[in-house]
């Protein structure tokens, strides 16, 4: 396996590895087996694993400790990530669906098209990021690829179904942002009460359910 | 009555402790006291554990009035603080009597302090901690700012002992009072810092830079001499963490603060070592920041020999009698 690791400050690493999400979590798989000393927490993003240390005093050890575990361990890869699949409801309302028009005209499609492709696509969950419990997905059909905004939103209501480039996500909370909002979700994607608090998981598999204005609303209660 | 009161709050006060730093995977920001080190002595000469809640006061303003008697401590940038008129300096223990006030005039230099009550601050503890993450809105009190008037719940505290044992040790002003107008971060070379062309890397380094006035809880943008890279790249984004120095498209740099994202995207040209985050953390509008490089290894000897000097603290105030 090849990968890069670099410091990120005093206490912390960064694993550089292929932008596959199965390469990337197999690491985090590996580290975890590994049960190395003095690491608080392993974090995957899109092509690397963050491995945070409870002090500067372990940096070097676990340097080399992670660089032991990749290089040997094969077993412990092996075991494949168990994928939970989340059936996610989507309201698509034009009250919700801020931005429906413009990714409509972008892409050439009617509203109803683009409906039909968001909802029809398999996504991963690649990484959790940018507020607690987001999701960046992807498996956006290649049709919808839609630039932000070109003014980001200061508020984007909790539960927006956006999309952005390549990637679709959820807003969990409210919070700015500059992706296009397409439908809104009832379902909480971050719930402190809740454990773990965000709904899905770097590997997790999601669909999207269209639901109409009065399901959404029933869902909520 | 178990609680304070607020009269006044003019400026960000927020609840505190250590933070949540195991819970970047669901991309929550570690956030707490955005200067640990100050939160973990303050709470020490109250007699309270190191990770007890706190407050984090900005720019000073800020008025209690105590319901009882409670002994406190602050530290961080300088402020004039007094307790029932009298001066009340950083980095020792005062005893607010019930129905007194305490409270902080407009800072002088640096921007923020910490300020520990015996007994904590008793929030409930929302993934693991009592911060308040402003961002989302949740954890410390009812996720939000303080303001004028609110009751702040305080935890239990056997006052005639911790008054008894405690002694009367100040902490080293170093400790205490961390705030300077023209500061120098010490860093570590950042994961793209070999991307960052020669001339950018010697003026990181000799050139001042200035904070602007996009500084708050989760970084201060700095300006200054224009950090180009040797490409353009646009890198897939990653892990980040607090004292990440990260360069914008404009060329300038942000050094990001407690409560910054768990991913970013941008090129991090350094990183400010853990024990120089207290002086990050004082950082404010017009203020000049120098950078000076370090290795990896001078920033874990630096960590380690504060950690003891903090231990030898912890036993002479436990050993000290009144």
């Amino acid at each position: 396996m090849s990968f890069f690791l670099t410091p990120l400050g005093d206490s912390a690493l960064i694993l550089r590895v292929g932008d596959s999400l199965g390469e990337v979590l197999a690491v985090v798989h590996k580290l975890e087996a590994a049960r190395i000393p003095g690491v608080l927490e392993i974090a995957p993003a899109f092509a690397s694993v963050a491995i945070f240390l409870k002090s500067p005093e372990h940096l070097a050890d676990c340097e080399a400790a992670i660089s032991t575990a990749l290089g040997k361990g094969r077993r412990a890869a092996a075991k494949s990530h168990v994928a939970r699949v989340h059936e996610i409801p989507v309201c698509y309302d034009p009250a919700f669906a801020l931005d429906l028009e413009e990714v409509a005209k972008h892409c050439g499609l009617s509203p109803n098209e683009v409906i039909t492709r968001h909802a029809a696509g398999h996504y991963h969950v690649r990484c959790i990021g940018f507020t607690p419990g987001f999701p960046y997905l992807s498996g956006l059909p290649e049709v919808l690829t839609t630039a932000r905004r070109a003014s980001p939103r200061t508020a984007v209501p909790a539960g927006s179904v956006a999309i952005a480039g390549r990637q679709a996500g959820i807003y969990p909370l409210q919070s700015p942002g500059g992706w296009n909002i397409i439908g809104r979700t009832p379902l909480r994607f971050f719930d402190v009460t809740r454990k773990p608090a965000a709904l899905c998981a770097p590997g997790d598999r999601l669909r999207f359910v269209p639901i109409t204005r009065q399901e959404f609303e029933a869902w909520k209660t | 009555m178990e609680n304070v009161t607020v009269l006044r709050a003019p400026s960000l006060t927020t609840v505190q402790d250590l933070g949540r730093a195991d819970q970047r995977r669901q991309g929550v920001s570690v956030g707490g006291a955005l200067d640990l080190f100050a939160a973990r002595v303050a709470n020490l000469l109250v007699g309270n554990a190191e990770e007890a809640a706190l407050l984090e006061i900005t720019f000073g303003g800020l008025r209690l009035r105590f319901n009882d008697s409670r002994s406190v401590a602050w530290c961080g940038g300088t402020f004039q603080a007094r307790i029932a008129e009298a001066k009340f300096p950083a980095g020792c223990r005062g005893i607010v009597r019930r129905g007194e006030e305490l409270e902080f005039d407009p800072v002088e230099a640096g921007g923020r302090a910490w300020i520990a009550i015996a007994g904590g601050i008793d929030v409930p503890s929302v993934l693991g901690s009592r911060s308040t993450d402003l961002r989302s809105g949740f954890g410390g009190f009812e996720g939000r700012a303080l303001r004028d008037g609110d009751v702040i719940p305080l935890g239990k505290t056997a006052q005639a002992d911790a008054d008894m044992r405690l002694a009367n040790w100040s902490a080293p002003v170093e400790w205490a009072q961390s705030g300077l107008r023209s500061a120098v971060l010490r860093i570590v070379e950042g994961s793209e810092w070999d991307e960052f062309v020669p001339e950018a890397q010697t003026a990181f380094l000799k050139e001042p830079f200035t904070v602007t006035a996009k500084a708050d809880r989760m970084g201060a943008r700095l300006e200054g001499a224009q950090l180009r890279r040797t490409n353009q790249w646009e890198l897939a984004s990653e892990a980040v963490a607090p004292g990440a120095v990260q360069v914008a498209h404009d060329g300038q740099p942000i050094v990001l603060l407690g409560d910054c994202q768990t991913i970013g995207g941008y090129p991090k040209i350094a990183h400010v070592i853990s024990v120089d985050l207290p002086r990050a953390a004082q950082l404010r509008p017009n203020d000049t920041v120098r950078f000076q490089k370090l290795t990896f290894a001078e920033a874990g000897t630096l960590f380690a020999e504060r950690e003891r000097d903090l231990q030898r603290f912890r036993v002479g105030l436990s050993l000290r009698p009144g």
